[in-house]
């Protein structure tokens, strides 16, 4: 080594020395990319014809993916690194920002912009149509129907929703049984909503009259000496309440383990003072935890506003949109897949992207607050 | 009476505060009744024979009480069933007895059938539970072939199998890389974000934060118009990568915040040793991170595996693809009432995600205070 450094590089040696690891830092990434495709391909040509051929499939692809990306980052580094010690501290942190971002411009930045200019077409994407999809968008009954659905999802899930999970967590604070009563509610939030359509069809499901009922909640209704009924097909727009239990089902667990942590925060001297005082658990509630967890609970009614606004799996999987209980996201879906009109979903979209503008503002101020960035 | 009135009083708050116990306690296991009897009701009925779940509820498992059969005879001859009749020492018309004739001593006479070939049954309430269980159901959804089922005659028929075991690796394929994927990528970006200077990194790291709430209904339209033209459409590579895209802003956001807060001393002394980025970051930062990288990969794990919108856009119907939420859904479609193959796909649906979410439980919740407290 040090005999090496002593010998005087000559402009050739240098060159050499430069090309080298320049050819390697282009050859090393090219061929790695290559097999990569190559790879992609082999995958993508395969047929599994059994179950077991499937699942070793299953795990080359998975090893194919995870790896490769893993390698990407390697790779990156590793040209990087080869390259001059000031060109490399330039570049260093954008191999480490660099692929999240453009992964976020692709799918999210960009799409932004990409939906916005095709909602200005028509269905072909040809024709440039002006806002006409937004006026179709506010003006249509079926649109109107969506809004005024995605409303009473809000208004009735997000308050259930927060309702039931406060009621919880401060029952469970102080139950004997906190662990596993909290787990079991929050369960749900591990089930697809796709399955929970499936669970609470299984709920609802009606009967003749005559024969006995299998769903539980007409089970119960003729046992109390009432009619049978098919409730989600029901009294419109009220059959759309049968659909927001499943969401208040789903999401009253994540709202329980928030406020439950929220709850746990509030220092003990406070609560006691106030019972010293003579504050009955009703005034301790209302005067001191509510107050204290506002914060809390404002950010769990901005989720599930969020989520309320987004609702698709469960009105597809439950009605299809059918009885008068199609959403935002439903009437998005099928605008843009079913009808194949592209402009004026993408004007859906856009609506909805314009009503959670307000939280992305709340974001970035808290943001630029907070943070010494 | 001055040193006995404290006593009573003592008294009174003890049974105050057990009846207040007891409230608590009481109106907790209803709520925890309420939410989990849903579920249970699937878990029942999915081993259950199509013919019981078809004609009484999945409760009926219990023990309870029911009419059962004691004394089964045709009709008498002797009787007009157009008039008021009477059998077995009971007074009533046709109508009634279809209906049931309640005696004093408990029993019901009962007509079975029509006017002219009817037959009497005497029936007792008797206590009894409907256990006949099977795993059929399970072997029809699980299988790709062909099932053969039995009806409750004795006939048999078969019926397509729906394969939920290639559905089920499907959903493996989705959910495993559009876990690591996001988090590894992530990983890198929070690592560039709170230890790295470079020009534009505050503006990149706005944009993070306020892509956390953008829908992703935005992104399905142009993404699939490229999709399209890349020919990536149907294939898992399409589907990883968008699950990718849309868990990146929160992945970056949790794991920025948690890797910002490790201790700066650790990572100063390794840069002094001359550790480059890539090593403090594979060698050092990930090790360290793997609380906070637990967290998310629950969290994204569980949603992408849950997820029914992308890969209903981006699968699309290429049935070999396809995911369980997916099949699923499908069989609601088709066969809605066929309610055991339904219960039974969809728990088969939900094993893995509550595996992971009762044993991972504690990171989970972990996860989602992080998430939600900031964001």
């Amino acid at each position: 080594m040090s005999a090496q450094s002593k010998t005087r590089k000559t402009p050739l040696d240098w060159l050499v020395a430069t090309f080298g690891r320049l050819a390697v830092s282009i050859v090393v990434p090219v061929v790695i990319f290559g097999v990569m495709i190559l790879g992609f391909q082999w995958l993508r040509a395969q047929t599994p014809s059994s179950n077991a051929q499937k699942a070793l499939l299953s795990l080359v692809a998975i090893v194919w993916g995870v790896g490769g990306v893993a390698l990407l980052y390697v790779v990156m580094n590793f040209v990087v690194e080869s390259l001059p010690p000031r060109l490399m501290r330039l570049l260093q942190p954008y191999v480490f920002v660099g692929p999240a971002m453009a992964i976020l411009g692709w799918y999210l930045a960009l799409p932004t912009l990409r939906t916005f200019w095709i909602s200005l077409h028509d269905r072909t994407g040809e024709r440039f149509v002006g806002l006409a999809n937004y006026v179709a968008v506010f003006t249509e009954r079926a649109m109107f129907e969506a809004f005024r659905n995605n409303l009473l999802w809000i208004l009735f899930g997000a308050t259930f929703t927060v309702a039931f999970g406060l009621m919880i967590a401060v029952l469970a604070d102080r139950s004997r049984f906190e662990n596993i009563a909290k787990s079991l509610i929050f369960m749900p939030m591990a089930i697809s909503m796709v399955g929970a359509g499936v669970i609470w069809n299984f709920v609802y499901e009606v009967r003749d009259v005559n024969s006995p009922q299998i769903g539980l909640l007409n089970a119960i209704v003729v046992a109390l000496g009432g009619e049978p009924q098919a409730w989600t097909a029901l009294v419109q727009p009220w059959n759309n309440l049968f659909l927001i239990v499943v969401m208040i089902w789903m999401q009253t667990g994540f709202a329980m383990v928030i406020f439950s942590a929220a709850i746990k925060g509030i220092p003990d001297e406070l609560l006691e003072a106030a019972r010293v005082d003579g504050a009955n658990e009703l005034q301790v509630f209302f005067r001191i935890m509510l107050p204290y967890i506002s914060g809390t609970i404002i950010t769990v009614l901005t989720t599930v506003v969020i989520f309320a606004l987004k609702i698709f799996d469960i009105v597809q999987v439950m009605t299809g949109g059918q009885f008068g209980t199609h959403v935002i996201a439903t009437q998005f879906y099928r605008q843009a897949f079913t009808n194949q009109n592209k402009g004026y979903a993408s004007a859906i979209a856009i609506v909805l992207l314009i009503t959670v503008i307000p939280v992305m503002i709340y974001n970035l101020r808290h943001f630029s607050e907070e943070e010494a960035f | 009476m001055a040193t006995q009135q404290p006593v009573q009083r003592k008294q009174r708050r003890n049974w105050r505060k057990l009846w207040g116990q007891f409230l608590v306690e009481a109106s907790l296991f209803f709520l925890v009744l309420l939410w989990t009897i849903p579920t249970l009701g699937i878990f029942i009925s999915s081993f259950r024979t199509p013919w019981d779940i078809q004609t009484s509820g999945w409760w009926t498992v219990l023990p309870h009480r029911e009419w059962q059969v004691v004394e089964e005879f045709p009709k008498p001859e002797n009787i007009d069933p157009d008039g008021v009749m009477e059998i077995a020492g009971v007074v009533g018309t046709f109508e009634a007895f279809r209906q049931g004739i309640e005696t004093p001593d408990g029993r019901r006479i009962i007509w079975i059938g029509n006017k002219r070939l009817g037959k009497i049954q005497i029936q007792e309430l008797r206590w009894t539970m409907r256990t006949d269980f099977t795993l059929d159901n399970y072997r029809a959804v699980l299988g790709g072939k062909t099932f053969e089922l039995k009806a409750p005659d004795g006939s048999t028929f078969t019926v397509q199998g729906d394969n939920l075991i290639g559905a089920f690796l499907n959903s493996l394929t989705v959910a495993v890389p559009s876990t690591v994927i996001p988090i590894l990528i992530a990983a890198f970006a929070a690592y560039g974000f709170a230890w790295m200077n470079f020009p534009g990194r505050r503006l990149l790291f706005i944009l993070v934060v306020a892509l956390l709430v953008v829908p992703l209904q935005i992104a399905l339209v142009p993404i699939l118009q490229d999709y399209v033209k890349l020919n990536l459409n149907g294939t898992f590579l399409a589907v990883w990568l968008a699950h990718t895209g849309f868990g990146l802003p929160l992945a970056t956001y949790l794991l920025f915040n948690y890797i910002r807060s490790l201790p700066r001393d650790i990572l100063e002394s390794a840069f002094i040793d001359g550790a480059s980025h890539f090593t403090i970051f594979t060698r050092l930062v990930l090790p360290l991170s793997v609380p906070a990288l637990a967290s998310f990969a629950i969290f994204q794990f569980l949603w992408v595996w849950n997820d029914y919108l992308v890969a209903l856009v981006f699968i699309g119907a290429k049935p070999d693809v396809q995911v369980l939420t997916m099949r699923i859904a499908e069989m609601v479609g088709s066969r809605g009432n066929d309610w055991h193959l339904l219960t039974a796909g969809a728990f088969v649906s939900m094993v893995l995600p509550l595996i992971v979410f009762f044993s991972l439980q504690r990171y989970f919740v972990r996860g989602l205070l992080a998430g939600s407290v900031k964001g």
